[in-house]
């Protein structure tokens, strides 16, 4: 199809050209970088943890009065639960992922350093808090019940020490890029201590926010005034065991308050609530933005079919079939689309760059300019549609006609 | 003149109800979206203490050990007790408070008669005294302790309206007693409806937290050892058998000061330079001086305390605004080009260039009037929307007069912006041109 006549007309029309080009290109601009976002979010909310999320319970309790045997009760309370019926397991932790608490230590290599190597999330696990978080162990050994010490005699301690850690595969490789982990030495708390075992992956307590992603783990066990129970279940009758183990607790000792108790699939979900909001949120924005721009083309084009209404005549006339006087009408729009786009993704660009520096988001990939273009290309066409349609239908008698 | 224009402008949403329905919709979204998100900003970067927001300043040290941080940044966010307590006893400032957050255990003392209260928690602030006329704090009833109280860890308390009303009703509860972590603690004092926003003086516990329940005597609290809830930064090896004792290596404070006016900040940072030179050179510090003094408004802004989303979907509301715009403005222009002879006509008959500019932008002020209308009840909803959000701002989310004046007045502004160009494109149209082609 010969474009020239398209231009010519167009030229005819610069400003109303030029805005709906704007408006295409404004909207091209916002929707790549807000797909991009939700994308982002998306991917950020998948992001796998390491645990075994849909088989986790946490219980936390406070104790309503300064009560002095809390590492007994603790030893107490694990054992009770560990005998639940439905229970796999059992641990008390100071921390896990998505959780409200969130500790962190500095790594160093040396004794004496100027500056931390790395910060970590600093978890202390208690006995079989490996096994009750479903964390997979892929080199060296679990920890063995010897090397587990209390969180009290850590802190009250200055000589003792944790000579077993582990690190997750992220952390050990940042730290020994070129040597295997196991066996090496850090130093925690100006104290050494020997990495025994790697484990696949343990998401900080509140990834994404977090300082940094890497992650130590110590055996060391905090008393239930100072961590968190995690109960390891079959997944089935997670709300079954939650209730009955709340009221176990609560009859070994009612001198504390049971301050949490949840499946850990309720607080994935509400750690990220805020970010499933935003997520929608911007889904509607993108909706609207489209729908706008649609309802744009198609009263900007009804006018121009309106406006031509005798230039079409002639053209049918002259022998043009009805199929052209569409062609015309859709290349025109797909002409006004691709300036729009061009001019558009150079915008979204440059809003990508505001919101790297702003927001500490990657670049726009560049799978998003086809997906982009591919999406206003067609809205264009489907909204051009109709008063093409009816420009086409127009008959040349009446058209010439009324001239 | 006015009236004859708007008369014409009905005649031609007549003539085309939908193309008119369509700007007005377009208008009314884009109002509607920006003015949900600007109300949402404007509510979470308010002043949260106006007229003493230049004047209180939050103080940062650094006392870490030598290896426990690069060189050059930022010195811990809060303060350690032994130089909180340092500048307390200095008194350098007008008023100055240290303090921390907590959750405590609560009931009644005198257990009431419908039988016993099981204890809840709530949550609490361990102060001194300053707090209460530093930040400007309202009472109800009672008043606020003192510094000899904070001096004798007096076992009082203030509380808050609303706890007030959990535990007694609403009714004046000064001098009676309350357990708090199994202490019994004398009310003094019960404040009036206050809940600065942000929660300026602690981001710790949420950057939007309610107000406290309950507030207890710093020293009170730690006698008592009511539970402390909050960050506590450690350095060196960080082992203490007490990590709350006066000379721990633990920064878990923080320290307020206010300074009769804003210029006082420079003699303020120069005291507390040489508070860190001398602890330098007794040997408690150990890296170079490094001291912040930030007011509110800094230290609000310093912390990025409008969440970057709120942010964000005020810059996406505005993008969208800008389309609807455009939007507005290519139909405009349609549709008055397409009235070239109507104008031909009007023009012929006597109307000047100013009187047609005049009638197309009364047109387009016509759809700002309706759309930002209909922009306000979006507004509204869109509020409301953002009410039903988890974040601990959403409930915050609240239109007020001068916003909802905005929200019209901007409304209005942005469809005459928009009928600019359609109206002076409607005021060259040649009338002879028009007139022959008819």
């Amino acid at each position: 199809m010969d474009i020239r006549p398209i231009f010519s007309t167009l030229r005819r029309h610069k400003t109303a050209a030029a805005l709906i080009v704007l408006e295409i290109a404004l909207t091209c601009a916002i929707v790549s970088n807000a797909v991009f976002l939700i994308a982002d979010r998306s991917e950020r909310m998948s992001a796998p943890t390491g645990v075994a999320e849909n088989e986790l319970l946490h219980i936390r309790l406070t104790p309503s009065q300064n009560v002095e045997n809390d590492d007994a009760i603790t030893v107490q309370d694990l054992a009770t639960l560990r005998n639940l019926p439905g229970v796999k397991s059992a641990a008390s932790m100071n921390q896990f992922p998505f959780g409200d608490h969130s500790s962190a230590t500095g790594i160093n290599m040396q004794r004496d350093q100027p500056a931390p190597t790395l910060e970590a999330s600093f978890y202390l696990l208690g006995e079989s808090g490996l096994a009750t978080l479903g964390v997979r162990l892929v080199e060296g050994r679990d920890f063995t019940p010897e090397e587990f010490r209390l969180q009290s005699q850590v802190e009250n301690d200055d000589k003792l020490e944790m000579p077993s850690v582990m690190l997750d595969r992220v952390t050990a490789k940042r730290l020994f890029p070129d040597k295997p982990a196991i066996g090496q030495q850090i130093y925690l708390f100006e104290k050494p201590s020997r990495i025994i075992g790697i484990v696949d992956r343990l998401a900080p307590p509140r990834p994404q926010n977090a300082a940094s992603d890497y992650v130590v783990i110590v055996p060391v066990r905090p008393s239930y005034s100072e961590g968190a129970y995690l109960l390891r279940v079959d997944s089935a009758q997670r709300e079954a065991v939650l209730k009955a183990a709340v009221a176990a607790l609560e009859k070994l000792d009612s001198r504390r308050v049971v301050t949490r108790q949840e499946t850990f699939e309720d607080i994935r979900d509400k750690y990220y609530q805020q970010d499933r909001w935003m997520t929608a949120l911007l889904v509607a924005v993108c909706l609207a933005l489209l729908i706008v721009t649609a309802f744009g083309i198609v009263g900007l084009a009804s006018f121009w079919v309106q406006q031509r209404t005798r230039m079409i005549g002639v053209r049918r006339a002259l022998g043009a079939s009805r199929g052209q006087i569409l062609g015309y009408f859709q290349t025109e729009n797909f002409l006004l689309t691709s300036i729009g786009i061009v001019i558009g993704m150079v915008g979204a660009y440059g809003i990508n760059q505001v919101l790297m520096t702003y927001y500490e988001l990657p670049r726009l990939p560049w799978v998003c300019l086809p997906i982009g273009a591919a999406v206003l290309w067609a809205l264009g066409q489907i909204a051009v549609l109709g008063p093409a349609r009816r420009a086409a239908a127009l008959p040349p008698v009446v058209v010439m006609r009324g001239a | 003149m006015f009236s004859y224009y708007l008369d014409l402008a009905l005649r031609s949403f007549r003539r085309s109800p939908a193309l008119t329905a369509l700007m007005v919709l377009a208008i009314a979204l884009g109002i509607g979206a920006s003015m949900t998100t600007l109300t949402v900003y404007h509510v979470l970067s308010a002043d949260p203490i106006p007229g003493k927001s230049d004047r209180l300043f939050y103080v940062q040290l650094d006392a870490q050990a030598s290896g426990s941080a690069p060189l050059g940044t930022e010195p811990p966010v809060q303060v350690s007790r032994f130089d909180a307590e340092a500048m307390l006893r200095d008194k350098r400032g007008l008023r100055q408070a240290m303090m921390t957050g907590g959750n405590v255990a609560v009931q009644p003392a005198q257990q009431p008669q419908q039988g016993d209260m099981k204890p809840f928690f709530a949550s609490a602030r361990y102060t001194s005294a300053d707090f209460f006329p530093m930040f400007d704090t309202p009472f109800r009833y009672g008043r606020a302790w003192n510094a000899e109280d904070d001096a004798a860890s007096a076992r009082v308390a203030v509380i808050s309206e609303a706890l007030n009303q959990r535990l007694f009703g609403g009714a004046d509860s000064t001098g009676k007693m309350l357990n708090v972590g199994g202490h019994d603690l004398r009310i003094v004092g019960v404040l009036d409806r206050w809940r600065p926003i942000p929660h300026f003086y602690d981001l710790i516990g949420g950057r939007y937290a309610d107000t406290e329940q309950l507030f207890v005597p710093f020293t009170t609290a730690l006698q008592q050892q009511l539970r402390i809830v909050g960050s506590l930064s450690c350095w060196g090896n960080g082992n203490t058998v007490d990590r709350r004792a006066v000379n721990a290596p633990c920064a878990w404070i923080q320290y307020w000061v206010e300074l009769a006016s804003a210029s006082e900040a420079a003699p303020y940072k120069q005291y507390l330079m040489n508070h860190s030179d001398q602890q330098r050179a007794a040997g408690r510090y150990q890296r170079p001086t490094n001291v912040r003094l930030r007011n509110v408004t800094e230290w609000l802004e310093f912390r990025k305390v409008v969440p970057s989303d709120v942010r964000l979907q005020m810059w996406l509301a505005f993008g969208f605004l800008a389309v609807c715009l455009t939007n507005t403005i290519g139909l405009l222009l349609a549709k008055c080009l397409r009235r070239a002879s109507e104008i031909g006509v009007r023009r012929a008959l006597g109307a000047t260039k100013q009187a047609i500019f005049a009638q197309f932008l009364v047109e387009a002020g016509a759809i700002g009037a309706v759309g930002g209308v209909l922009g306000l009840g979006l507004a509204l909803l869109g509020l409301w929307g953002v009410r039903q959000n988890p974040a601990s701002y959403a409930q915050l989310a609240q239109i007020d007069a001068p916003m909802l004046f905005i929200t019209l007045l901007s409304a209005l502004l942005a469809s005459l912006l928009a009928g600019l160009l359609p109206a002076w494109r409607a005021c060259q149209v040649t009338p002879a041109l028009q007139l022959k082609s008819q």
